[in-house]
């Protein structure tokens, strides 16, 4: 299988956060081969976001410093100029987050949302792009019908409104899509439609996806391989099945869940997961009561 | 099991919270016109909360989970039906009377960057409730903020960060701590796990049963996730299109659902491993 994508040594810090002198991502390498499923694993705040962000190149210079190297086909991202980039978002790698609220325009019809993409990548009249964006809906199993096409998003249900924004992160045909906890707003049975339909895409497709998400069922269903990240470092990456049944980090076994059955993991000493997701203790507490 | 401390004012055996025939309905108007339409958020909701227990409310999302939590947290009022809280009829009562009343119940919400302040330190976003209430002065409300902060399992050292510098963990246990600043005898969670990685919500699940224990609080809470809620809830409500379809314990739910949403709901469930074995397959 061909390389897509490869991080080498990717480092972020921000720049004035009273804090830290510590990165929110440090020396992050890995690659994501043609039509393979990258999962990122790792508690909120650990650094999952950033990369996404970095690889789109969506971190200012004002606010962000990165560093390392960002290859896509080759291409090295981290050198490229925001107007190169741009032609890339979207159509060679695009972004689904976690809220399809925040993503779509609220004053907007949700064809004409997915059409404004197209529009922006290619070279068609109006029209031609509003009927690429009714192929678009209906690739992601949004009814064909008017009534879908003229609604606007608040008319809409969660599971449809996220399925609208993956029509439009699909719809210039992209060879990775970033997709940031896709599934997480969504209940029990919206969620497991919506992954069945990521895994339909992706076949078809022949897609890449870097799925970032907390739960394990979500990587279980998508990832061929996983990646678990603790503050801003990868732990351990491996084939899923693999980092499931034989987890060697102590963040990966607690991120998984190993002990199947329900609850707190029983082999596993919760304070020490305490010590590694939290930070220690003050060691003196002196003059508090 | 639980403690038998309990408040000489409570007995154990009676509800501490009675919700009877609850309704609620929002009347929207259609924008440049007088037609109005009528939505039921939820009818005629009843049940009952023990004190130092858990109960479980499931159910898909727009089945009126959230808008039901809001109306016994009173953030909203319901259009009928009764509320008591241990024994007090909370519906008949008027703004200022119920003032002192609201210290009882508190809630805590999914997402805890948006239910935080982001402008406030980490002490004052937990002294605020008592500071609302008029309790103590600067300093004792402080001393109490660090107290609770320790208690969640935060660093007091670090009072004076902004919520933004937590990771999402640890803003779930300012938000706890918050609410349990005022000596609640009621939490209402509404989804307060869900944005949490399976680690943490280990962790804040183990917080949450050692306050239970220690303080005989009584737990609403609200997810659907069911695998967690056979973990931590000794009762669970099912709501299906603004009705409780279904309320037992949580063993006998699981093992014998009678509804057929609960069934499908329980279906749903589906483990890493079975997942797995589809893929193969």
């Amino acid at each position: 299988m061909q390389v897509l994508l490869q991080v080498k040594d990717l480092n972020v810090s921000y720049r004035g956060a009273a804090s830290s002198q510590r990165r929110a991502v440090e020396n992050v390498s890995f690659e994501i081969a043609e039509g393979e499923v990258l999962g990122l694993m790792g508690e909120s705040g650990c650094g999952k976001t950033s990369v996404a962000l970095a690889l789109l190149g969506l971190l200012s210079k004002d606010l962000a410093h990165v560093s390392g190297s960002i290859q896509f086909r080759g291409k090295e991202l981290l050198s490229t100029d925001q107007r190169s980039l741009r032609a890339i978002r979207g159509a060679g790698i695009s972004l689904v987050f976690q809220e399809p609220e925040l993503a779509l325009s609220p004053v907007m019809k949700i064809r004409d949302q997915v059409a404004e993409v197209i529009h922006a990548h290619n070279d068609w009249n109006w029209q031609r792009c509003r009927t690429e964006a009714e192929l678009a809906l209906a690739r992601v199993g949004l009814a064909n019908s008017p009534r879908i096409f003229s609604a606007y998003p608040h008319q809409l249900s969660g599971g449809q409104r996220q399925r609208v924004v993956l029509a439009q992160a699909l719809a210039c045909n992209p060879a990775l899509l970033i997709a940031d906890e896709p599934a997480a707003s969504l209940d029990a049975r919206s969620q497991s439609e919506l992954l069945a339909l990521l895994r339909v895409l992706q076949r078809e497709l022949h897609i890449s996806i870097l799925l970032i998400s907390h739960a394990p069922e979500v990587q279980a269903s998508l990832a061929d391989r996983l990646m678990v990240m603790a503050n801003g470092r990868i732990v351990e990456q491996g084939p899923f099945e693999q980092l499931y049944r034989n987890p060697s980090h102590v963040c990966t076994r607690a991120m998984l869940r190993t002990a199947a059955a329900a609850g707190v993991p029983e082999n596993l000493d919760l304070e020490m997961v305490t010590s590694m997701l939290i930070a220690p203790r003050r060691k003196n507490d002196k003059g508090r009561e | 099991m639980k403690p038998e401390t309990l408040q000489s004012n409570s007995n154990r055996f009676e509800p501490l919270l009675r919700v009877s025939g609850l309704c609620k309905q929002y009347v929207q108007r259609r924008p440049f016109s007088r037609q109005k339409i009528v939505v039921n958020a939820f009818q005629d909701v009843s049940l009952k909360l023990f004190p130092g227990t858990t109960l479980a409310l499931v159910g898909e999302s727009g089945a009126g989970k959230s808008s039901l939590a809001r109306c016994i947290a009173l953030l909203e009022r319901p259009s009928a039906g009764k509320i008591e809280l241990a024994g007090e009829n909370l519906l008949a009562l008027d703004r200022e009377q119920l003032f002192p009343l609201r210290r009882e119940v508190q809630m805590i919400f999914q997402d805890p960057s948006s239910a935080l302040n982001p402008r406030l330190t980490a002490c004052e976003i937990i002294a605020e409730p008592l500071l609302i209430q008029r309790e103590g002065t600067n300093p004792q409300r402080r001393a109490r903020a660090l107290q609770l902060m320790e208690q969640v399992g935060l660093d007091p050292a670090w009072e004076r960060k902004a919520p933004l510098e937590f990771s999402g963990g640890q803003r779930q246990r300012l938000a706890i701590a918050r609410a349990l600043a005022l000596g609640p005898r009621l939490l209402i969670l509404d989804e307060a796990l869900s944005n949490l990685d399976a680690a943490n919500q280990s962790l804040i699940l183990k917080l949450l049963a050692d306050l239970q224990a220690a303080r005989s609080l009584s737990f609403l809470h609200i997810s659907h996730d069911l695998r967690l809620v056979s973990e931590f809830a000794d009762d669970v409500a099912v709501m299906y299109q603004g009705r409780i379809v279904e309320a037992k314990s949580t063993r006998k739910l699981f093992a014998s659902p009678e509804h057929s949403y609960t069934k499908e709901l329980l279906a749903s469930v589906r483990s890493v491993e079975s997942i797995l074995l589809e893929r193969s397959a």
